[in-house]
């Protein structure tokens, strides 16, 4: 396989509260190999935005990167001056946020919010062909150009977004949620015109959410996130044919079938304090399975070529979905 | 809807419109649309469309938040749409509501515990303390909780389905007949919604407490619902059994809908690309004829003319509004 575009290494992401750091994302690590899309999942609180954050050093106070390296194209981006850091921003490092649509400026044109990302970057103002030209990539017409935010439907301003995430380029564009607020069709379109993009410009793609179902039609490799951890990474086919741990199983169970009825799996959220995570494995206050051994901290490891778990139980417990 | 008398009914809408601003000429939020909820037997209602398509509408008609342009809503032999306050009070103890958002359907500066002081109050539930925590005790444990979990804390040391959970207890506390439930749990975790939606199969089940379910999410209806009604534009496209409707699709918006539910199989990606016509040539509730046929592959120029009847496509009263069911 290339080398990878991004490698993220032991990234630590903490907030400080006044009893004591909240472990937002604790040894984070996983690559993100040129043209692929690596989902990152797990429920609110499990540490996804902020691991993102902290790759796009965005963490603000009382946030703090506690440790780690985010290695681009070899470069450590925790190394960067600031300066140097934001001319990373957009033209290699693209952030599509969590409810996009909502970020544009109520009171400036389409146009001009892309004109300007291009603008700050760059030092020259876009021409009206770039501007349509984004807009054909991502399936806008041209006669939005002269609108507002408000004259648009959700879909066509989270089109906006992607438009400028691929403005200048990049490298890696990271999608936080991008289609969670939109009715199903919608999110159908905004999806397939993300995968569009990303196989024309042959860029990299994070993409977080909490719904599998979502990730199963869309990404390539999934790292499921449990309360500030990574706890396991697979290719999209093995996480659903043999997901290995056992918080990977609730939550490819968790996605409600259509074509059978079956009881509803009940699940808990989160349920320790994230000040105090439990001494060895991090999801042993939920897990169905935990014993005396899990008490044991739990490395990633190995268990089949490009899968790899946080869960000494994982081979006894792996299961075959057909 | 279905063969159910208008005498049987606990909740009847008889050709209800709701036309925002001019009734000639405004935005047509619902058009014509009937239903009946038993009187005898509790049952979840999904209504299920995309945004813009009525849903939220008939809630806030059900609620008595707007009153009909046309049309009548009964409940329980109250004309919903005509009742003076005193009477919405007393419709309000047996008819509640859970919201979509459960963050700001908190005021972050109490505890949980004055959601249901609040409560208690406005509907003189209680006599006095003792009996108010009582009832809070058993609300609560109705859902799944215990007043000691969660009455001191506050909204945000909750999860969100915790917090959806506790609204449900909010509403069972006033022993409702019917709660109009909007969206709750598409703000949820995907693995915590399944917490909620077994509340509302409990209260369905046990307390007798029947549900309009309203929601985009097919999957959680294909899962909890009896009845499904599938809106587009303000008109009804589809009704029937939700494991009917969902298992065996004819309107070509329904099909379309249900074949965009992302399947949770690598295998078994979306075929083929789909398109969105211009916005505007979207905004066709006011149109005459059928309010999908910019989008229809099927479309063909009869159906611009008149909005097709509900025509039987299957068995226990599944119709659809199509005219690819016309009978010969």
């Amino acid at each position: 396989m290339s080398d990878p575009v991004l490698k993220v290494r032991n990234l630590s992401v903490f907030y400080a509260t006044p009893t004591g750091d909240v472990r937002a994302t604790e040894e984070a690590s996983f690559d993100l190999h040129p043209g692929e899309t690596l989902g990152l999942v797990g429920e609110s609180g499990s540490g996804k935005t902020t691991a993102t954050s902290g790759i796009l050093r965005m963490v603000s106070s009382p946030g703090r990167i506690v440790s780690g390296s985010v290695e681009l194209d070899g470069v450590d981006l925790l190394k960067l001056s600031d300066e140097e850091m934001r001319r990373m921003r957009w033209t290699k490092l693209a952030l599509i946020p969590q409810g996009a649509m909502n970020s544009l400026n109520p009171t400036m044109k389409i146009s001009a919010q892309i004109s300007d990302v291009i603008e700050t970057h760059t030092g020259q103002p876009a021409t009206r062909e770039r501007v349509l030209e984004l807009f054909q990539m991502v399936g806008l017409p041209e006669r939005i150009y002269g609108m507002y935010p408000h004259e648009l439907s959700g879909g066509m301003k989270q089109r906006v977004c992607i438009a400028m995430a691929i403005a200048l380029n990049p490298s890696v564009i990271i999608a936080d949620e991008a289609t969670s607020a939109l009715d199903v069709v919608v999110q159908r379109v905004v999806a397939q015109t993300m995968a569009k993009v990303r196989d024309a410009l042959g860029v990299s793609m994070i993409m977080i959410g909490h719904d599998m179902g979502l990730m199963a039609q869309m990404v390539d490799r999934v790292a499921v996130m449990y309360a500030g951890r990574i706890v396991e990474i697979a290719t999209v086919a093995d996480m659903f044919a043999r997901p290995a741990h056992p918080y990977s199983q609730i939550l490819i169970d968790s996605v409600p079938s259509l074509t059978e009825r079956q009881p509803l799996r009940i699940t808990g959220g989160i349920t320790h304090d994230p000040r105090n995570p439990p001494e060895g494995c991090i999801f042993q206050l939920r897990c169905p399975y935990a014993q005396e051994v899990c008490r044991q901290p739990q490395e990633m490891r190995e268990i089949r070529p490009g899968q790899e778990v946080a869960c000494i139980r994982a081979e006894e417990l792996e299961r075959e979905d057909a | 809807m279905l063969d159910v008398a208008q005498s049987d009914a606990l909740l009847d809408i008889r050709n209800v419109s709701k036309i925002y601003g001019d009734p000639e000429a405004g935005l047509v939020a619902l058009n014509d649309f009937s239903l009946q909820i038993p009187r005898d037997r509790a049952e979840i209602v999904t209504i299920a469309g995309e945004s813009g398509s009525g849903k939220s509408t008939l809630a806030n008609l059900v609620l008595g938040f707007t009153r009909p342009t046309k049309g009548t809503i009964t409940f329980d032999g109250l004309d919903v749409g005509s009742a003076g306050a005193a009477q919405m009070r007393s419709y309000h103890r047996q008819v509640q509501a859970v919201f979509q958002d459960p963050f700001g359907s908190y005021n972050p500066f109490y505890r949980v515990q004055h959601v249901f002081d609040m409560v208690t109050k406005n509907f003189g539930l209680a006599e006095n303390k003792v009996q108010a925590r009582e009832m809070m005790e058993d609300a609560l444990n109705a859902v799944g909780l215990t007043g000691d979990d969660v009455l001191r804390k506050y909204p945000h040391q909750l999860s969100g389905g915790q917090r959806q959970r506790i609204m449900m207890a909010r509403a069972y506390m006033v022993k409702p007949k019917l709660i109009v439930a909007d969206e709750p749990v598409s703000m949820v975790d995907a693995s915590l919604r399944a917490s909620i939606l077994d509340v509302m199969m409990k209260l369905r089940d046990e307390a007798g407490i029947s549900f309009l379910y309203i929601t985009h999410d097919l999957s959680t209806a294909y899962q909890i619902g009896d009845k499904i009604l599938l809106f587009y534009q303000g008109t009804l496209a589809e009704e029937g059994n939700a494991t009917d409707v969902i298992a065996n699709p004819k309107h070509p918006y329904v099909q379309l809908l249900i074949d965009s539910v992302p399947k949770p199989d690598p295998a078994d990606r979306w075929k083929g690309e789909i398109e969105l016509p211009a916005e505007e040539e979207l905004r066709t509730a006011r149109a005459k004829g059928c309010r999908f046929v910019p989008r229809c592959p099927h479309a063909r120029p009869a159906c611009s003319d008149a909005l097709p009847p509900l025509y039987p496509v299957g068995p226990n009263g599944h119709r659809a509004s199509c005219i690819l069911y016309a009978p010969e």
